[in-house]
């Protein structure tokens, strides 16, 4: 318990010191998880919308799938992106292996079904409301998709900060692919990991707190956004 | 929000070939002497010299030497000497130097239920835990040290696997990780000396069994093989090496203290 204290004391001096390796780490945390969501923002909204509003056979089966991979583990997706990029893997020659851009790919690889899978859940709902309306607009699938997007918009911010949270909290995937490198490839998640082996546990801890209040801040920067927008919409 | 957007713009906008800068090189290295703080000592002191910038890849030995069979790194500094040897002599490494030393240590909670505090045989040790009934935690990771602590078991004559779930507590995770959940259960654990002398969550763990030949710990160097491997940067990793087990490098070693406690003693040979 002492230790959780003292956590508490360490994280405020740290921010109040301004450390600049801190701000580093934080830096890097923050440039790879929002790229990563983003991108899987890019990848799953128009995936889901797809699946949301088309009738295949074996649709089913996509759907099942689908939801299955929001729980990929992220060791295996580190794992796999890690063979696909080591030197002599079928991608080695690029030399992504340890940088930034690698841990950008694992954890869009992570959060894109996330994005996806939600998205779907709640485009499909909104489409079951305005089915008769789009039908008698005569709409082709390309115009539903743009309108449920956009007609879903605020719902969907919340998939893309389920996916960001995913994302900046998961240490497997970044650890294998970034290799947790000084300067180079160290995030929050990784340099908690190094801290709790080094047995600085209320370091790590510190950390972890850092790390709660950024997401926190993340979250209340999109819900501000959210909330002026709801607010012009109705002037 | 300008400043987010061009942050994402740079992330995206990074291709490979931006990262691969020349003066830079990858160590595959084992924990110890990443978590005991010796590289942030050392590589600074490096890199005023040279210009080269070194990145360290910390990982267990086992899997370090793994990536480094993956071109996944210009050197390998790892401490288990049979492993090593092997690397070199299936062509992945150009050559393998001893750079420098430590010890092992078994640490143990202050109540000693195995009564083994002060021994210096460590065989004997491990014997009296093992008929004890007293936990012990091993890393079973195939580290070097994990592959220490295999040997030591075969030198005492005990599999220990036949305890394996109940006494022999396999945690399959790094040095740090294993002396944290070892201490959380109150088991003995093997560790090096660096590490354990730079943790910061000991409690009420001291050392209990120091001191036998058979503790021994040798770490070694090895530029990866570039005909093995084109991508490594051959002269900078070499550049890396040599300096390690130069005059300078080998001072800079020995400087390398924590609480007035050297961790590491260098042994490379003469020039």
């Amino acid at each position: 318990m002492q230790n959780i204290a003292e956590a508490f004391s360490l994280a405020f001096a740290l921010v109040l010191s301004g450390d600049a390796d801190l701000f580093e780490i934080v830096a890097l945390s923050l440039q790879v998880s929002l790229t990563a969501t983003l991108l899987s923002c890019l990848i799953g909204l128009p995936l889901g919308a797809l699946v949301a509003i088309a009738r295949f056979p074996g649709r089913g089966a996509v759907l099942v799938v689908m939801n299955a991979l929001m729980g990929l583990p992220p060791v295996v997706v580190g794992l796999l992106v890690y063979l696909h990029l080591s030197r002599s893997g079928p991608l080695g020659f690029l030399g992504l292996l340890y940088t930034p851009t690698a841990m950008i790919i694992a954890q869009t690889i992570l959060i894109a079904p996330i994005v996806a899978a939600l998205s779907r859940q709640v485009l499909e709902d909104l489409h079951g409301e305005y089915a008769e309306q789009f039908r008698s607009f005569c709409l082709t699938r390309r115009q539903i998709v743009r309108a449920l997007l956009w007609d879903g918009r605020y719902s969907l911010l919340t998939v893309g900060l389920a996916g960001f949270g995913r994302a900046v909290a998961e240490v497997g995937a970044v650890m294998i692919v970034g290799g947790n490198i000084d300067h180079l490839t160290r995030v929050m998640t990784t340099a908690i990991a190094l801290e709790t082996s080094r047995g600085e546990l209320a370091l790590a801890l510190a950390l972890g707190i850092v790390l709660l209040v950024i997401a926190l801040g993340v979250n209340a920067g999109v819900q501000a956004l959210r909330m002026s927008a709801v607010r012009q919409a109705y002037v | 929000m300008k400043h987010t957007l061009s942050g994402l713009a740079l992330a995206l906008g990074l291709a490979g070939g931006a990262w691969a800068q020349d003066q830079s090189i990858l160590v595959q290295s084992t924990t110890s002497t990443a978590n005991s703080g010796l590289y942030d000592y050392l590589l600074p002191i490096f890199t005023a010299e040279t210009g080269i910038t070194v990145n360290v890849v910390a990982v267990g030995t086992g899997q370090a030497i793994k990536n480094a069979e993956n071109c996944d790194g210009d050197v390998l500094l790892v401490h288990a000497k049979p492993a090593e040897e092997k690397f070199v002599a299936a062509g992945f490494g150009t050559i393998r130097t001893d750079l420098m030393y430590n010890d092992f240590v078994v640490v143990g909670p202050a109540a000693d239920p195995a009564g083994v505090a002060g021994m210096t045989d460590v065989e004997a040790a491990l014997d009296k835990i093992a008929k004890s009934g007293a936990p012990f935690a091993s890393r079973g990771d195939d580290s070097g040290t994990h592959k220490k602590e295999v040997s030591l078991w075969n030198a005492a004559g005990i599999d220990p696997k036949t305890g394996s779930g109940d006494w022999y507590r396999e945690t399959g995770s790094g040095m740090g990780a294993t002396l944290n959940a070892g201490i959380g259960m109150g088991a003995y654990v093997l560790t090096d000396r660096a590490t354990w002398i730079s943790f910061g969550n000991k409690q009420d763990y001291t050392v209990q069994v120091q001191g036998d030949e058979d503790l021994f710990n040798q770490y070694g160097v090895i530029p990866v093989n570039p005909a093995k491997c084109p991508s490594v940067k051959a002269e900078a990793a070499q550049t890396f090496a040599d300096w390690l087990v130069s005059g300078a490098g080998q001072a800079a070693i020995a400087g390398f203290a924590i609480d007035g406690q050297q961790l590491f003693f260098p042994n490379a040979p003469k020039m």
